[in-house]
């Protein structure tokens, strides 16, 4: 072995506590230098034994536990886990719940993505560009608040169904957000695609190769950046997505290279901002008439829920990707025996070792933004302690501000 | 409440996630950001605990964040307001019979801390404002400015 090069690496632990990213969470890294040459995530730091929890409640108590898995995808987990239980004993959601629910996922989109891109301007320095996009993410908010009655955490779903319905003197109000934004996509676009300190901060930063990405299972927009045509929505259809014009956001699509690096992954999520506006619109011009759950009777639902067994699978399209629940129903027994939940975050975290590799550690805090992590998502598995040994740490504060001078390094050197 | 005496010194808050879904983290964030802009009063999130007068916990307190939590309390300098925001964090809420969980924040943090329970869940952004004021009030207080 040699020793020279053995000494010449050293460890940086990054997290739990961390400013930028508001979750725990605890990547080393093995730097030569300035470069990285490994990555090793070390999840755990969130794990709320969510799973265990929800096998010892009943299917109705599980579906506020389920949207508790992730403040900022509740939707789809909460869709997830009530389709894998409708599959499991056999309900059919009505024609309406389906367009409802399809509005409701595609409205979390915009305000997932939206919410990304400032996060992604915070950690190249760009603060202005945070403040940006989180004023107008209120108006989604807002639209959200107005349908469900709550800002994160709705409470929209029910087995069979959903609990309120979207009637047609909403429609103005939805109208009127969609606009809001299809007026300021230009705005949005011109920043985070043609601003040229923000294109030297992103263009060929965090590469994921198109091998990579299908050898490593990545799923979502982390993916679709670099070529890979994956979308549930498309592939699997639920909801009322069979019903809709959609076609795959790829970088190819709009004149880009399908490069996978940072910029790709932007350029993705501001894209499919355009395409959730577009099948809001289509879901509410052919939204069906009708009822809005096929199971009104609560503990008639509670009952069949208890008495029928079997297993269902729920898999949708996150604004992360990809992500699957499990449930199993025993008969004749109350609570839930299994239930497993993966969420988009498992699979890309995996694409972390081929991005971070050879980046240097001003760029860390953008790669690891750019795959949009979601830890509350994710920390599912109890993995063993971490051995902090012995390790050189720079706090995370040095992290984000090398990054900022970085930005201004950069810019003052003359932008190409 | 006298203004000139509340006003005479700007509030850091530090942000602490022990293992929350990411709802009042947004929250928080939605807070210091335009439409709210607690930022006109001087409320600024900070990156380091020695530089807070206020910690912001979010979360039940996971297994493995405990002894984190600890000191991140530890090495907030005094006179330190500690807001709880979040019904998991003030009662472990939806969470109350896992085993992963060591909350509720009053039980792991010292006796003597001085703590401020915001409610909701996930909170709205009016309420993490309103949560700081009442630390703000609360810090008077211990300073011996209100007597």
């Amino acid at each position: 072995m040699n020793e020279e090069k053995e000494d010449s690496t050293y460890e940086v632990p990054i997290g739990p506590i961390h400013p930028a990213l508001k979750e725990p969470f605890l990547i080393k890294f093995k730097l030569d230098g300035e470069e990285v040459v490994g990555a090793d995530p070390h999840p755990g730091m969130n794990h709320r034994g969510i799973e265990f929890m929800g096998m010892h409640r009943n299917p109705m108590k599980v579906i506020p536990l389920s949207e508790r898995i992730c403040g900022i995808c509740s939707i789809v987990h909460q869709h997830m886990y009530t389709t894998a239980a409708e599959h499991a004993v056999g309900i059919e959601p009505t024609n309406r719940a389906r367009y409802i629910r399809a509005i409701m996922c595609e409205l979390e989109r915009i305000h997932s993505h939206v919410l990304w891109a400032g996060v992604a301007a915070h950690e190249i320095g760009f603060d202005t560009h945070l403040h940006f996009t989180w004023k107008i993410r209120e108006e989604v908010m807002d639209l959200l608040e107005y349908i469900t009655g709550n800002r994160v955490n709705y409470s929209m779903w029910t087995i069979g169904g959903v609990r309120r319905d979207i009637t047609e003197d909403m429609h103005p109000k939805i109208f009127e957000t969609l606009e809001y934004y299809e007026d300021l996509y230009e705005k949005l676009e011109e920043i985070f695609l043609n601003d040229p300190s923000i294109k030297m901060r992103t263009k060929d930063i965090g590469i994921l190769t198109e091998e990579d990405a299908l050898s490593l299972c990545g799923v979502g927009p982390t993916v679709r950046a670099s070529g890979v045509k994956k979308d549930v929505r498309i592939d699997q259809p639920y909801s009322a997505y069979g019903d809709l014009d959609m076609d795959y956001v790829v970088p190819s699509r709009y004149g880009y290279e399908d490069k996978g690096d940072v910029f790709s992954k932007t350029l993705v999520r501001l894209k499919e901002v355009l395409q959730s506006i577009s099948i809001i619109k289509q879901c509410v011009e052919k939204m069906p008439e009708g009822e809005i759950t096929s199971e009104d009777n609560k503990a008639g639902l509670l009952n069949k829920l208890k008495n029928m067994g079997g297993e269902g699978i729920g898999r949708i399209e996150a604004p992360r990707g990809e992500a699957i629940h499990y449930v199993r129903l025993k008969e004749g027994e109350e609570d839930i025996d299994v239930w497993k939940v993966r969420a988009s975050t498992y699979n890309n975290l995996a694409t972390y070792g081929p991005m971070f590799m050879g980046e240097q550690i001003a760029d860390i805090p953008i790669i690891a933004a750019s795959i949009d992590p979601c830890i509350g998502c994710m920390d599912r598995a109890e993995i063993t302690d971490v051995n902090t040994g012995e390790t050189r740490t720079y706090s995370e504060e040095e992290l984000h501000e090398l990054s900022v001078q970085k930005t201004e390094e950069l810019v003052d050197g003359g932008i190409e | 409440m006298k203004l000139s005496k509340t006003f005479d010194k700007a509030l850091w808050v530090f942000h602490l996630n022990s293992g929350s879904c990411n709802a009042c983290d947004i929250e928080i964030v939605a807070a210091v950001t335009p439409r709210y802009d607690t930022e006109r009063f001087g409320i600024k999130l900070v990156g380091s605990p020695r530089h807070a007068d206020v910690i912001l916990f979010t979360g039940p307190v996971t297994k493995k964040m405990k002894d984190r939590v600890i000191r991140v309390y530890e090495q907030t300098p005094d006179p330190k307001v500690v807001l709880v925001t979040g019904n998991c964090g003030n009662t472990t809420g939806v969470y109350y019979d896992s085993y992963a969980i060591e909350g509720p924040i009053d039980e792991i943090l010292p006796d003597d801390a001085h703590i401020i329970h915001v409610n909701g869940c996930p909170v709205r952004p009016e309420n993490v404002i309103n949560g700081v004021k009442e630390a703000w009030l609360h810090l008077e207080k211990l300073r011996g400015d209100n007597e």
